[in-house]
């Protein structure tokens, strides 16, 4: 399997400490074929020939890397770069693993395809990917996610997927996680579990992120090209955080480029009313991987908030725990009110309305600018777009005025 | 060897069949668990699994995890429960299983969970989200403590698997009858048996089957090809049932009476 030697993962699965493959021995098998066909898929020409065409003519890539002019200005400092994942086809980079799975799940002969899903944008990924492929499709959504994403259900309902209210929990990503996972141990030989971020058991972290570097590979070579050098600083906000080690994979040996990890900080720092794993979570095992995870003094795994769906999720993907561990990438978190206002900014400065989990990234830049230098180089992942947000924001902003 | 390797050679040597109830412990509370678990081994159990609730039990049907949270109501920790086991084993020596999911048990810390829950008077454990590629540290922690470690073995187990999870298992392996979660289910699957088989050319170690089985025709059935039937969404169901949890251990030994029936 093609890997960084920097952060592996190593044959059994592991991120140094990290990682792993922690599921009930049902799944091991279907792991294992998953692994092999993964292995096998990228040596073939044949099947990178179909990524990248799929990836080009079909999600829109590569992305534009837009120069944010009117924003630097706001903050005062700094040349920022967007990395323009909001322009892709369904308008999130959760596309890429998207297609790049189902090319898998077609590769092992399965059938049907199922998926988790927090804000709706891997949901909404996943349904129309197997419209593409004409494939079966259930995307499991806790029932506040629904609430909150209503746009996104319906969007997944008109590509033809199947969507299942998760009612369980806190009935967001980690209940659709839980309730995929029990569908997939009992329909294991015709299902492909189209898994949307670095998370999960081995070899999900890895061929995620595989699937998501190309955001990293397209950028570096549009900052070259815009500036003949390489940036200064990265950030991008993590959820499961395959945006984030998407954006980064690529600039992981520069050592001069810093990286900012931003986690959803919710409404504060008590257990249950953020997503902030690495200041308020431990390692643990959740869901087939071994991570920092935020859970109680019993390991019982802790309810999060955060004002968005995308970043509300007790667990990091293994990879960005060993980063945080190692100190290569910095993690910190944006709380909501925060998230709300840059929203707002990017909207009005640049007119692109971010989603609420890149509004975090957004946020965070804008809080470090004082740290910047007049010609620091930043780019930014802006992970999506805000379309599916909107209804939320607006209720939002109701309450607050 | 274990209570539960005892156990079941004993039941092998006389041609008996093992019958091995699941109840989550602390479901509806832990009084009630302490008084049941006599009163199933009266009913004819020969081991007791007792289940360890998690948030996210990604093995467990709706019933189970419907327990789960009942138990979890009371932010029970490790050390209630075998609080619970202490109590249990003033009135009853029968063999105890614990079965649970890692993270409380990596939480608690494995040797110390392994040294407190064999001075408890547990016997073994099961981890349903462990297999034996990441389960050494754990071992060593169960063996140094004379606990078993009991593995699952699945229909979709290759061959090289099972041998590797008989070689990592001591008192006996545990057959999940169905690719799936846990619950009952109408018709017995028909890849119990030839699992069963694959699972013997690798061991001598006692062969149990579980998920799924709730009545007493299927519990003679899996006795039929196995060496013993695990039964437990069915038993909570009943446990569901009832109004006050004082009725609970009456009720659920005539049910195991019924299924052994």
């Amino acid at each position: 399997m093609p890997s960084n030697t920097m952060t592996g993962p190593d044959e059994s699965g592991h991120f140094g400490p990290f990682g792993g493959r922690f599921v009930p021995e049902t799944l091991m098998g279907p792991l294992q074929e998953l692994e092999e066909a993964y292995k096998s898929a990228v040596k073939d020409p044949e099947f990178n020939a179909q990524l990248d065409a799929l990836l080009k003519n079909y999600a829109g890539r590569p992305t534009p890397l837009t120069r944010a002019d009117r924003l630097a200005a706001h903050i005062g400092k700094g040349r920022i770069y967007l990395k323009r994942e909001d322009l892709t086809h369904t308008g999130a980079h959760k596309i890429n693993n998207a297609i790049g799975q189902i090319l898998l799940a077609r590769r092992m002969g399965k059938t049907r395809i199922i998926a988790e899903t927090g804000a709706g944008q891997h949901g909404v990924a996943t349904a129309t990917v197997a419209a593409l492929f004409g494939m079966e499709c259930v995307i499991y959504m806790g029932t506040e996610d629904m609430r909150r994403q209503a746009l996104n259900v319906f969007r997944m309902r008109l590509l033809g997927a199947e969507v299942r209210g998760v009612d369980a929990g806190s009935c967001t990503l980690k209940d659709a996680i839980n309730e995929a996972m029990r569908d997939w141990v009992t329909n294991v030989s015709s299902t492909h579990y189209l898994l949307g971020s670095v998370l999960g058991a081995h070899p999900y972290p890895c061929l995620v992120r595989d699937f998501q570097k190309v955001i990293g590979r397209e950028a570096r070579a549009q900052v070259m090209q815009a500036e003949g050098r390489l940036p200064d600083l990265l950030i991008a906000c993590v959820g499961g955080g395959s945006n984030a080690i998407g954006l980064f994979y690529e600039f992981l040996n520069e050592p001069n480029i810093r990286m900012i990890g931003v986690e959803g900080g919710g409404r504060g720092m008590s257990l249950g009313d953020h997503a902030a794993r690495f200041s308020g979570g431990r390692k643990g095992i959740l869901q087939g991987t071994l991570s920092y995870v935020l859970q109680d003094e019993h390991g019982q795994i802790a309810g999060t908030h955060s004002i968005s769906a995308g970043l509300d999720y007790p667990a990091v993907g293994p990879e960005h725990s060993l980063l945080h561990d190692s100190g290569r990438v910095r993690y910190t978190s944006i709380q909501d009110d925060l998230a709300l206002d840059a929203f707002q900014t990017l909207s009005r400065k640049e007119g692109i309305i971010p989603a609420l989990e890149s509004a975090h990234a957004i946020a965070e830049l804008i809080r470090i600018a004082p740290e910047l230098d007049n010609d620091s180089i930043v780019i930014v992942n802006l992970s999506g777009r805000g379309d599916k947000d909107v209804n939320q924001i607006a209720e939002l902003l109701q309450n607050r005025s | 060897m274990s209570r539960i390797g005892k156990r079941l050679s004993e039941l092998k040597a006389s041609g008996g069949k093992a019958f091995i109830p699941f109840i989550v412990a602390g479901d509806p509370d832990l009084e009630t668990t302490v008084r049941l678990v006599p009163e199933l081994e009266r009913a004819g159990s020969d081991v007791v699994e007792l289940g360890i609730p998690f948030s996210d039990p990604v093995a467990d049907g709706p019933t189970i995890q419907r327990a789960g949270a009942r138990a979890l109501r009371h932010h029970y920790g490790f050390s209630d429960y075998l609080q619970a086991v202490r109590q249990i084993r003033n009135e009853s020596q029968v063999p105890l299983l614990l079965f649970s999911y890692y993270n409380p048990i990596f939480q608690y810390g494995l040797e110390s969970l392994a040294a407190e829950a064999q001075s408890a008077g547990v016997d073994g454990i099961l981890v349903t989200d462990i297999t034996p590629e990441e389960a050494d540290p754990y071992r060593a922690c169960l063996a140094a403590h004379d606990l078993d470690s009991i593995f699952l073995v699945a229909p979709t187990s290759s061959d090289r698997r099972i041998a590797k999870i008989a070689a990592c298992s001591t008192g006996l392996v545990y057959v999940v009858s169905r690719t799936g979660v846990t619950g009952a289910q109408q018709e017995l699957s028909a890849e119990v048996q030839p699992t069963v088989e694959r699972v013997r050319h690798h061991t001598q170690l006692p062969v149990v089957v579980g998920f799924g089985i709730s009545r007493p025709e299927q519990v003679r059935a899996v006795w039929a090809i196995s060496d013993g039937a695990v039964v437990g969404s069915a038993i909570v169901a009943e446990m569901e049932k009832l109004a006050t949890p004082g009725e609970i251990p009456a009720h659920v030994g005539g049910f195991c009476r019924y299924l052994l029936s």
